[in-house]
């Protein structure tokens, strides 16, 4: 089984220098890509290769990066790795940043010469204090060893590179809301379009890819786009970085063929359950998606196949639910979370969020009335997609719609004993929104 | 007024973006680093020195969690609160340190050696529960560790 993004890590997760990592093969493709090929080239190939980004939504990278104009006179563009790897239960690019950074830097000045960016950051997440100074090393690594600043190897290609740690907030991972926060802002989403392709970073045309997308690039530029493709078990392309956490027998994270089972990555490599315990259901790709339970165990974990099943991949790191764990409090954890980090701008996601976790703490508190599941309902609605600025809030409704679902009686149960002791009327403003909602 | 090192840290900040006050987030850091949380008076130098108004530099400081707007003690605990350190019981470890301490979230010791807040995701799911301190990374913690941690930084 081939492992192109962590064959080259070593067990001690030690990142290699920047001489082992050409010994290992490392920068080939920078030589490759700029002696040999035209941006278009490699666009192409990427284009070919079918590569989806692996932050979450999984846009193909080679139709994102033909947006960017390749007009000749336009004189600054952008290509900027998003590193703010904040997603609760995720946990993969912190291996690909903190045990290998030569490849991460590899991929950006590849892909950098495909868009003709000639100025690129890690918008890398603070809390990643060891990988901050592997990258910073690592850059200055490739700083003089010619593969960036001007005329790089000779090919009058110039890049400049710089390293950015964050201040915090889930939502600067939001591709938009990260080039607020790189240019000095708050980190609040911004309207689209223009597209950051178009205008992004500073008002210029900009390229956001997550770390592990760039870490395919110079395997991809190396291999080419069908070898690529062979990685996978299904039709969406390459290796991908699964991560288990949860109370499982051996949480972990393995870069496996696209398009594995779910049962494979909890049972072969999680090592399955812990003893006494059950499994009940996962959240197959970070806090944001959609709980999938034991009947889509076979799933393959692509995004086809996890989006036909009524989840998404997102990051590839699954969050798992055992039987003795409160789905109420599951969820409720979740929604604290996702309530502190709605950025505030738009109102549904500001007040609807909070109102979410504060149902689900009065259920857990056995303070439950009657029309809370109704009211959770309505928010699962009011907060998706196309009501909200940016997708936080759907995001956040995912795991919630999905539990109420699936899991519906663990709600019901704080309820139904507390609903004989209600005595105080509702007040007339939430008769009326009841109402409402009983429409749907 | 700022010190000759933090000016010179901005300085160089400054030569990466297009305009000054796009290096505000990084003069936060750098001042942050020198004087360990950010008062209204720091507020001010910078916002001076970058030419921007103090209150939108504080709409962006205000913003973001890692910029402490309010003293902070010697060292500060970062606690992962999110879901897997929830399934694994990062509660029991809250308890154990807020009664070692004596303190709740966003409190400081009163010897200013700790400094305890809670935070979302440290990105270390498979070694849940975790935590940090200053920069220092702490994994599948349990009650009984806490002893040796909390011992490392007087």
């Amino acid at each position: 089984m081939e492992r192109p993004l962590t064959e080259h890590i070593r067990k001690d997760l030690r990142p290699l220098t920047l001489k082992e990592y050409e010994q290992a093969g490392g920068y080939q493709s920078v030589r490759k890509a700029l002696k040999g090929m035209t941006p278009k080239d490699i666009q192409s190939v990427v284009k070919d290769s079918n590569l989806r980004g692996r932050g979450g939504a999984g846009f193909l990278t080679g139709l994102k990066w033909s947006f960017v104009p390749m007009d000749s006179t336009i004189e600054t563009k952008y290509l900027i790795v998003n590193a703010d790897e904040m997603e609760p239960g995720t946990f993969k690019d912190r291996l690909l940043l903190e045990s290998a950074p030569h490849q991460l830097i590899e991929g950006m000045i590849v892909s950098a010469f495909a868009i003709q960016a000639t100025i690129s950051f890690v918008f890398l997440r603070w809390a990643y204090k060891e990988a901050a100074n592997h990258i910073r090393f690592a850059i200055q690594e490739a700083y003089d060893a010619g593969y960036l600043g001007n005329d790089i190897l000779g090919s009058g290609f110039n890049l400049e590179m710089h390293l950015h740690t964050g201040v915090g907030r889930y939502i600067c991972g939001e591709e938009t809301a990260l080039l607020s926060s790189l240019e000095g802002k708050r980190a609040t989403p911004r309207a689209k379009p223009p597209f950051p392709q178009v205008s992004g970073l500073f008002g210029k045309p900009t390229i956001v890819n997550n770390v592990e997308t760039l870490c395919c690039i110079p395997h991809i530029v190396n291999k080419g786009a069908d070898w690529f493709q062979k990685l996978s078990l299904t039709n969406d392309a390459g290796t991908k970085l699964f991560g288990v956490s949860g109370k499982v027998k051996t949480p972990g994270l393995w870069e496996l063929p696209m398009g594995i089972t779910m049962r494979e990555l909890l049972e072969e490599y999680a090592g399955g359950m812990q003893d006494g315990l059950k499994f009940r259901g996962a959240l197959p790709g970070g806090a944001s998606t959609d709980f999938l339970v034991e009947e889509h165990l076979d799933v393959k974990m692509d995004y086809v196949s996890i989006a036909a099943a009524g989840s998404r991949l997102g990051t590839g790191t699954m969050i798992v639910l055992d039987d003795k764990t409160s789905v109420v409090g599951f969820v409720r954890n979740l929604m604290h979370f996702f309530a502190q980090e709605s950025c505030g701008f738009c109102t549904p996601c500001r007040e609807g969020i909070p109102w979410i976790e504060k149902i689900l703490t009065s259920l857990e508190a056995g303070k439950g009335e009657g029309h809370d599941l109704h009211l959770l309902d309505f928010h699962t609605k009011y907060l998706g997609p196309g009501n909200t600025f940016c997708a936080l809030a759907p995001g956040a409704m995912e795991p919630l719609q999905s539990a109420l679902k699936y899991f519906r009686k663990d709600f019901e149960h704080y309820i139904a004993e507390e609903i004989q002791n209600t005595t105080h009327p509702l007040p007339a403003t939430r008769k009326r929104l009841i109402t409402d909602i009983s429409k749907f | 007024m700022l010190s000759l090192e933090e000016t010179h840290e901005i300085d160089e900040a400054v030569k990466i973006v297009p305009y000054r006050k796009a290096a505000c987030i990084e003069a936060l850091k750098i001042v942050q680093e020198h004087r360990r949380w950010i008062s209204d008076e720091s507020l001010r130098e910078i916002a001076d020195y970058l030419q921007m108004s103090a209150e939108e530099l504080d709409s962006v400081a205000t913003f973001y969690n890692m910029i402490h707007r309010r003293p902070v003690g010697r060292h500060v605990i970062l606690l992962c609160d999110s879901i897997s350190c929830w399934v694994m019981g990062y509660e029991n470890i809250r308890t154990e340190i807020m009664q070692r301490l004596g303190i709740k979230y966003g409190q400081t010791t009163a010897d200013n050696r700790f400094t305890l807040l809670p935070n979302p995701c440290l990105g270390t799911c498979d070694h849940a529960p975790a935590l940090m301190i200053d920069n220092d990374l702490y994994r599948d913690v349990t009650k009984d560790l806490l002893e040796d941690i909390l011992g490392k930084y007087p």
